[in-house]
């Protein structure tokens, strides 16, 4: 429920509502955007970042919170364990249970490879389950993989690494295909013909759903397949580290269950790296839209072992995050609901700007709006936020088509007391997306030998910013990429004998340059505490 | 937060003193555990916090998710790490949806008593019992539909005394539905065709080849289609 100040100021979206509805607010010209830009969104000032000091990035500049776990140090340090008795056996091993984990374990699968996936939390537990807009693919016929590109690059700021961006657009439409032919419930008209949507940033319509449960629709059917194919999950048994082999070939990794904390050695030909992203690390103080487990491990463990890091310093904040209510701040408000119609307004109820820009571009303006011009709408706790004006969608398509559309949406507010049919709903942007991460190429490898990476670990595919639906895209396209490469070229692997003499050095290394770790890392798991004193 | 009412819970049994406005997983947390489990998406969406609770005087046990439900005054909860449900094996690919389909792999819902415990128990306010009537007769699609909004969090299936796996019978329902009984997409097949005969290489291509000042020209440019 609003208070009453609330519904008070949520009379002027009202009043207003009838001059905007069927009227256009205009684009923001490229000179504009990039003002905006500058001026408010968290990555173009300085401030929140530190430069590493360490490691294949030396010198570059990353969020305060993940260099710290950067320079952090290893669990390792100090330990006493024999590589020579080997727990898990396997020739692949999967870390990470979400989209692109799945999707890499049934394609290696199919190849014959025994697979092992280890997950911090159940199998399934990911930001691909919370994706809730939709995917992108150019398949429909005034579309083409060329537009998508072209939207991609300009999109990511043109610093997307071309060859990944093409692999992400041509991949596209049989990636779609692929999970439609597993089952996945894509929104279909009566003729099978896909419904798409535009995103912040598409050219074309090619945002396909499965009404605002897309991405878990997705999870849970690639989850049932694996499961039907019997492949190993280790639930509940975070990475802590990565093992090399005495050639320096990735090889493997040390396991912890989190539980009994009793640790085991898993040798692997090939490692698949699928943590996620870094949202639970709530750069600058920012609220988040992720999984509870998205602390950016795979980050950590990647660069330890001397994996490149690409764009770790370009974050995305997903424009609308929920403001109010407090028990759900920060969860997404995905853009369905403005590729739907509704638009964002001021405490004036006057719109400010048009509702889809690409993600950085419509955060940073929600961000003035608030901090800058003083026209956000006052929380109860003490923050700001600008109005979405959701009962437009109805107005626009017709009754019902919230319910219809955005069900987990409706469900969300319904359950703090809002019903976003009625009344507009009250959004801030949220810490969504690491753009950057580990450097990949086309089949998902980096530089270390057998070291996979995919999904929102991986970085150069979108460059500096993403656009909508495009990782849901990715996990499909980079995770079967690494399974299938991986796949076809396991049983020419032969491991040497198994060692973290890698950590050994890279605390060495750390010393050397002057860096004081206090934190051990990866994080594994956040820590809350609600406003309760220290 | 503006009203910061103190009210006591109890976790696992033991008292705490937390917040009103919190959820029963932050107040968890306000009281100082760091969850391992029982703990997930945190928004409403992955059923990984299933917690068992009752409030002082009332005889009910009710279920609900940890993150979307508010702590009330003398509340007891309890949280469950996760449900063993029953999940058979099979390949998609190797059956189409018959009326048998469901006997052979879930002949258990034919036991269903129509006690409507599922039903009760949902958070996402599914009509569970209804989606399994229709999987019982082999309306896969209704029941596709019906169980859309389905988190799997299990709690139906923890009081159904026929011993249903309610989700696991409805993401069957759903993945037949996908693959076999909606129409296939033409224009999609069309278009992986396309791409795989190298038809789209040379538009590819040749964006691929501008550099920055003439993709920035193009991306400025580009018709966006209404």
């Amino acid at each position: 429920m609003y208070t009453a100040e609330m519904r008070e100021l949520s009379k002027k979206v009202e009043e207003t509502r009838s001059q905007r509805i069927g009227i256009n607010f205009p684009r923001m010209s490229p000179e504009g955007k990039i003002d905006v830009l500058n001026e408010n969104h968290p990555d173009y000032s300085d401030k929140g970042f530190m430069y590493l000091k360490h490691g294949v990035n030396k010198g570059n500049r990353v969020p305060n919170e993940l260099g710290v776990l950067l320079e952090g140090k290893s669990k390792l340090e100090n330990f006493q364990i024999n590589l020579d008795k080997i727990d898990y056996d396997t020739d692949i091993l999967i870390i990470g249970g979400g989209g692109a984990g799945a999707a890499a374990a049934l394609e290696a699968h199919n190849r014959g490879a025994k697979v092992l996936i280890a997950t911090k939390l159940r199998f399934g537990d990911a930001n691909t389950m919370m994706a809730e807009g939709g995917i992108q693919a150019a398949d429909k016929p005034n579309d083409s993989p060329a537009k998508h590109y072209l939207d991609v690059m300009g999109g990511g700021h043109y610093t997307n690494v071309p060859e990944l961006a093409s692999t992400l657009v041509k991949d596209a439409p049989s990636a779609i295909k692929w999970l439609d032919d597993l089952g996945v419930m894509f929104d279909k008209e009566n003729d099978g013909t896909m419904i798409t949507n535009h995103g912040g940033g598409t050219s074309r319509k090619r945002m396909h759903s499965a009404a605002d449960y897309s991405g878990a629709e997705i999870m849970r059917v690639m989850r049932d397949e694996v499961r039907n194919k019997e492949i190993e999950v280790l639930e509940f048994s975070p990475v802590i580290e990565l093992l090399l082999d005495t050639d320096g070939k990735a090889a493997g990794a040390i396991i912890c269950d989190l539980e009994t904390k009793r640790n085991f050695v898993v040798r692997a030909k090939t490692v698949i790296m699928a943590t996620g992203g870094a949202g639970r690390l709530h750069y600058q103080g920012f609220p988040t839209s992720n999984h509870y487990g998205a602390t950016a491990d795979g980050l950590v463990m990647g660069y330890r072992v001397g994996a490149e890091l690409a764009f770790a310093d370009t974050i995305q904040y997903h424009p609308t995050g929920v403001a109010y209510p407090s028990q759900i701040f920060g969860a997404l408000v995905t853009e369905k609901v403005r590729s739907l119609g509704a638009t964002p307004l001021n405490i004036h109820g006057e719109q400010f700007v048009y509702h889809l820009e690409t993600r950085d571009v419509e955060a940073s303006a929600i961000i003035k709006e608030c901090n800058i011009k003083g026209n956000g709408i006052p929380t109860p706790s003490g923050g700001y936020g600008v109005w979405l004006d959701t009962p437009l969608i109805e107005m626009i398509h017709g009754e019902g088509t919230i319910e219809k559309k955005l069900p987990a949406m409706m469900r969300m507010y319904l359950k703090f007391g809002l019903d976003m049919r009625k009344k507009p709903i009250l959004v801030y942007p949220t810490l969504h997306y690491q753009n950057g991460g580990l450097l990949i190429d086309k089949n998902g490898q980096t530089k270390i030998k057998n070291l996979y990476v995919a999904g929102e670990c991986a970085g150069g595919i979108h460059g500096t910013n993403r656009l909508m639906g495009n990782s849901l895209l990715d996990i499909i396209v980079f995770g079967r990429r690494a399974g299938i490469h991986a796949g076809e070229n396991f049983k020419d692997i032969k491991i040497k004998d198994l060692t973290f003499d890698h950590v050994k050095k890279y605390h060495k290394d750390l010393k050397n340059n002057g860096v004081e770790s206090r934190e051990f890392s990866p994080m594994i798991l956040p820590t809350y505490n609600h406003g309760r004193e220290k | 937060m503006s009203e910061k009412k103190m009210i006591d819970v109890y976790i696992f049994g033991k008292k705490y003193t937390v917040p009103s406005t919190l959820t029963i997983m932050d107040s968890m947390e306000y009281a100082g555990y760091q969850l391992t489990k029982g703990c997930g998406c945190r928004s409403g969406f992955c059923g990984a916090c299933s917690t068992i609770y009752r409030v002082k005087g009332d005889k009910e046990l009710k279920i609900a998710l940890a993150c979307q439900t508010k702590v009330e005054d003398g509340m007891y909860f309890t949280q469950l790490p996760f449900f063993p449900g029953e999940k058979p094996l099979y390949d998609i690919d190797k059956f189409k949806p018959t009326m048998d389909t469901m006997a052979q792999f879930y002949p258990e819902i034919y036991k269903c008593i129509g006690c409507n415990s599922c039903t009760n128990g949902c958070p996402q306010d599914l009509n569970v019992m209804q989606y399994i009537a229709h999987a019982q007769r082999g309306e896969f699609e209704k029941c596709a539909h019906g169980s859309f909004d389905c988190v799997s969090c299990g709690i139906c299936a923890s009081r159904c005394p026929a011993g249903i796996t309610h989700y696991n019978v409805a993401l069957l329902a759903r993945r037949l539905t996908g693959k076999y009984i909606v129409p296939k997409t033409e224009h999609l097949k069309d278009r992986v065709a396309e791409i795989a005969a190298g038809k789209h290489d040379k538009s590819l291509k040749e964006v691929m080849d501008k550099n920055v000042e003439e993709l920035k020209e193009l991306y400025n440019s580009r018709d966006i289609s209404k």
